[in-house]
């Protein structure tokens, strides 16, 4: 078998582990795609955190945590309401595009795109370590930008993610440095994202192996290529819009100012241009990895292959298409309304494929509930409560009385947070033996996905039941009618980050043990390019490419 | 790296200090940017961090640059070196296709602003905006709105066209007169388009936008229509830059075809420099129609 003769000649070849310019200046997919995972580990804590004070604050009425004076945030300098609005914004700026873009494209990408299409590595191998380094660059802008004047002697910027206009370009409430360091720190987020997006489709359309053709990738290869395009179709549109908001805030135009002839809800359109399939961008890599561990879990190949390979494709080109969903409520006409809402049931044709094919690949199969199973039918289970919550959402009439209420919130975190998040989970789990070397210990692994899957659906289940009510999102105070179900939800949050701490337990744990992990640890399931390598894998792997022959399994 | 026992043509990319200082330049440019426009610190003369100094930028911007010389440097060696294999040269014209479909989308946002405001005007001129007096509501019920006086696009635009367009010949005829081995045609074709790229931008920046009849920025004056100005000095300003990078990177494949870099067989940095060149080109011709002509000839109407 080539792998091994491989590996038994590259081992005396890799870099030690404390050599500093191994990774500075790497152009090491599997390096490269390490430190992906460690930036968004790090990140996710910081995003989490962020989390963590936002439902401190909510977990009962009045103005507790961000209260003037209020010893932790005093010591951030966010003890206003404004400094509320700065830990949402920043929560979601930082979990999606510091946490969850970084450890699904750049992380699992990396590394396991060149293993499963049987490349040596990524079409442009130094090109991909610029796409990785930016983002800690972008990353500190972000950070910065929370500590520098940004409304008034408020710091930081504190109007959403979505950095709407006119708040946004607003010389009386965002007229500090703070917002402009936000604008460019996603102008070098986006900048990474594109060199990384044209170095998968490269890798992807002209480097698999002999006999790997297109309609035989693995489901995650697929997923990563439709997750790119769709980054490089969308993100330089949102460069345009971030553009403008930069000239408006700095060179005196007035593309979002109404009173200059201008018109904020064009920026609306821009951002959701971008924003639409950016939500698509976060959930495609989780589609394809869910597609690997239920199959190799079930111990049968996937059912439907082509039609999951084109589900993920229709849902990238119809995600084009459907972005004015997010904007119900701006007054646009009812015929353009009814059109989005048809457009976007649409898309729950192929989601729907998906799943029903997930619950096929398992149907029948000889199930194995390890840790990455576990976390795999979580995320089927609670991907289709956040879908289903999303056809609701879908309706622009009760969208009017839903908009930007916590049901809102619920949606969008049961497909996110319960969704995404479980399948980095699920992911994490399935490859750490590859990428480490080693197992993790079952039972501590087993308990962070019992903890965590209890306490995440603890914070945002009542949350649906708060949006129905009519609270509003991004209120850092609310009457006492909303408290029951704030509490409880701000009790889920004390549950879920135990299971955080779990996690990096038995994180920890799993590089003092230091169990080999062996070739394959998943057993015959496990049929992808990755599983014939040693575990770590040879610093270069396929110096002689496999080839692949018609009966692979996907 | 791998040693001799590598049996694939894929190329593994040598160690590179390139991408970390990359993100170096473009950190400290960025916040050198935000100094220049708000100041970080109160004192305003304070070199590095003071509000209106831009040192800190030119320092971030000199990092990237180097950065970039130092890169595309080492790609050349690699090139000399035999690394780019048949194969991989095609990942380097996917690559340079895809970068191009991204550079499409960038303009996507600013032609987008331009037809939302062409189109969509009549709806602002129904917009309660409490600055608003009846004239200024009125000035919406037409684009471009009354007070702006518009190029008449069949003057320096028009010639700006064709010389884009005569360039786009030019640049062909370098390229074939390189497949066909013939270094002289194709030196001489280069010089042609690197020239007529220098004349289009000067005619954009030097000519044309001084004579504007809009402004650019606030003016104060509603009726002047700020968006009208906006949007057309950031489109055509977009190219134009766009067309400077073109021209850097035709002259270089120029200087790399009179070192004698460039081969009949192997000569995929004038392609994509000639790629890069027919984009600029084809955004230009639609620049031409709706943000010159189409304006031009509603307001005759």
């Amino acid at each position: 078998m080539t792998a091994e003769t491989a590996h038994a000649h590259d081992h005396d070849h890799r870099p030690s582990l404390y050599d500093w310019k191994r990774w500075v200046y790497s152009t090491n997919h599997k390096d490269i795609g390490t430190m992906y995972l460690i930036f968004a580990i790090i990140a996710g804590l910081i995003g989490g955190a962020l989390s963590g004070l936002i439902r401190w604050e909510l977990a009962e009425p009045g103005v507790q945590v961000f209260a003037e004076g209020s010893a932790i945030t005093a010591w951030l300098q966010m003890d206003s309401a404004h400094g509320y609005n700065v830990a949402v914004t920043m929560h979601g700026l930082i979990m999606i595009f510091f946490m969850v873009m970084p450890a699904m494209i750049g992380g699992f990408g990396n590394w396991f795109v060149p293993l499963m299409i049987g490349a040596p590595d990524m079409a442009f191998p130094r090109m991909n370590n610029i796409s990785f380094w930016l983002l800690p660059a972008s990353f500190g802008l972000a950070l910065l930008s929370m500590m520098v004047p940004g409304n008034g002697d408020f710091n930081g910027f504190g109007g959403g993610w979505t950095l709407y206009a006119p708040l946004s370009t607003s010389t009386t409430h965002h007229g500090g440095p703070s917002m402009d360091l936000l604008i460019l720190s996603l102008h070098i987020a986006g900048a990474s994202s594109i060199l990384g997006a044209i170095n998968f489709i490269t890798t992807i359309f002209n480097m698999r192996a002999p006999g790997m053709t297109m309609h035989r990738m693995p489901l995650f290869v697929w997923s990563i290529l439709v997750t790119v395009w769709l980054l490089v179709l969308s993100l330089p549109v949102l460069a345009g819009a971030l553009t403008m908001l930069l000239t408006d805030r700095n060179f005196g135009t007035q593309f979002f100012e109404a009173a200059g002839g201008g018109d904020p809800v064009m920026y609306q359109h821009l951002f959701w241009f971008f924003g639409h399939p950016e939500v698509y961008i976060l959930i495609l890599p989780g589609f394809g990895m869910v597609s690997q561990i239920v199959s190799t879990f079930s111990k049968k190949p996937v059912f439907g292959y082509l039609g999951m390979a084109y589900a993920m494709v229709s849902i990238g080109v119809i995600g084009f298409v459907v972005w004015a969903h997010h904007m119900y409520t701006v007054g646009m006409g009812l015929d353009l309304e009814a059109y989005f809402i048809a457009a976007t049931m649409v898309i729950a044709v192929p989601t729907g494929i998906k799943i029903f094919s997930w619950i096929a690949t398992m149907w029948g199969g000889s199930l194995d509930f390890k840790v990455p199973m576990l976390w795999a039918i979580g995320f089927i289970f609670l991907f289709t409560v956040g879908g289903v919550t999303g056809v609701v959402l879908a309706n622009s009439g009760i969208d009017t009385a839903l908009h930007d209420t916590y049901y809102v919130v619920a949606h969008f975190h049961y497909v996110l947070s319960l969704g995404a998040v479980f399948a980095i989970f699920a992911g994490f789990f399935y490859w750490i033996p590859k990428m480490s070397g080693y197992r993790y210990n079952g039972f501590l692994a087993g308990l962070q996905f019992w903890v965590m899957f209890i306490g995440v659906n603890i914070i945002f289940f009542p949350q649906h039941f708060l949006g129905l009510q009519g609270m509003p999102r991004r209120y850092v105070d609310y009457p006492a009618a909303f408290e029951y179900w704030n509490y409880i939800s701000s009790v889920g949050y004390a549950i879920t980050a135990f299971g955080v701490l779990i996690f990096l337990v038995t994180l920890a744990e799993m590089f003092i043990v230091k169990r080999k992990a062996g070739d394959n640890p998943w057993g015959e399931g496990a049929t992808t390019l990755e599983w014939t390598l040693s575990s770590p894998p040879p610093f270069h792997q396929f110096n002689e490419l496999p080839v692949i022959k018609p009966d692979t399994h996907h | 790296m791998a040693h001799g026992e590598v049996k694939h043509d894929y190329h593994l990319v040598n160690p590179s200090p390139w991408p970390f200082t990359a993100s170096i330049g473009a950190f400290v440019a960025a916040v050198g940017f935000v100094v220049s426009q708000k100041g970080l610190v109160a004192d305003a003369n304070n070199f590095f961090f003071g509000e209106g100094q831009w040192a800190l930028f030119w320092i971030g911007m000199i990092i990237l640059i180097a950065t970039c010389v130092g890169w595309w440097s080492d790609v050349i060696k690699e090139s000399k070196a035999g690394d780019h294999t048949p194969v991989v040269d095609i990942g380097l014209r996917y690559g340079m296709i895809l970068f191009i479909a991204s550079e499409v989308m960038f303009f996507v946002a600013w032609f987008w602003v331009f037809f939302e405001m062409t189109i969509f005007h009549g709806n602002r001129a129904d917009w309660v905006v409490p600055t608003w007096d009846a004239t200024t509501a009125a000035a919406w019920a037409n684009w471009p709105p009354p007070a702006v006086e518009t190029f008449d696009p069949f003057h320096l635009p028009l010639i700006n066209t064709l010389i884009l367009l005569l360039s786009g010949t030019t640049v062909t005829w370098a390229h074939h007169a390189m497949q066909t081995g013939d270094r002289n045609g194709a030196r001489n074709g280069l010089i042609l388009t690197v020239l007529l790229g220098v004349v289009f931008a000067w005619v954009q920046f030097a000519v044309e936008y001084p004579a504007a009849g809009f402004a650019f920025g606030n003016t104060e004056d509603i009726t002047n229509a700020n968006v009208y100005g906006a949007s057309f000095f950031m489109a055509t300003g977009f190219h134009g830059f766009h067309v400077i990078i073109g021209t850097i990177f035709l002259a270089i494949c120029l200087l790399r075809v009179i070192a004698g870099q460039m081969t009949p067989q192997k000569h995929f940095g004038l392609e994509a420099a000639a790629w890069y060149w027919h984009f600029v080109d084809v955004v230009w011709l639609f620049l031409f129609t709706f943000v010159y002509v189409m304006p031009y000839l509603t307001m005759q109407g």
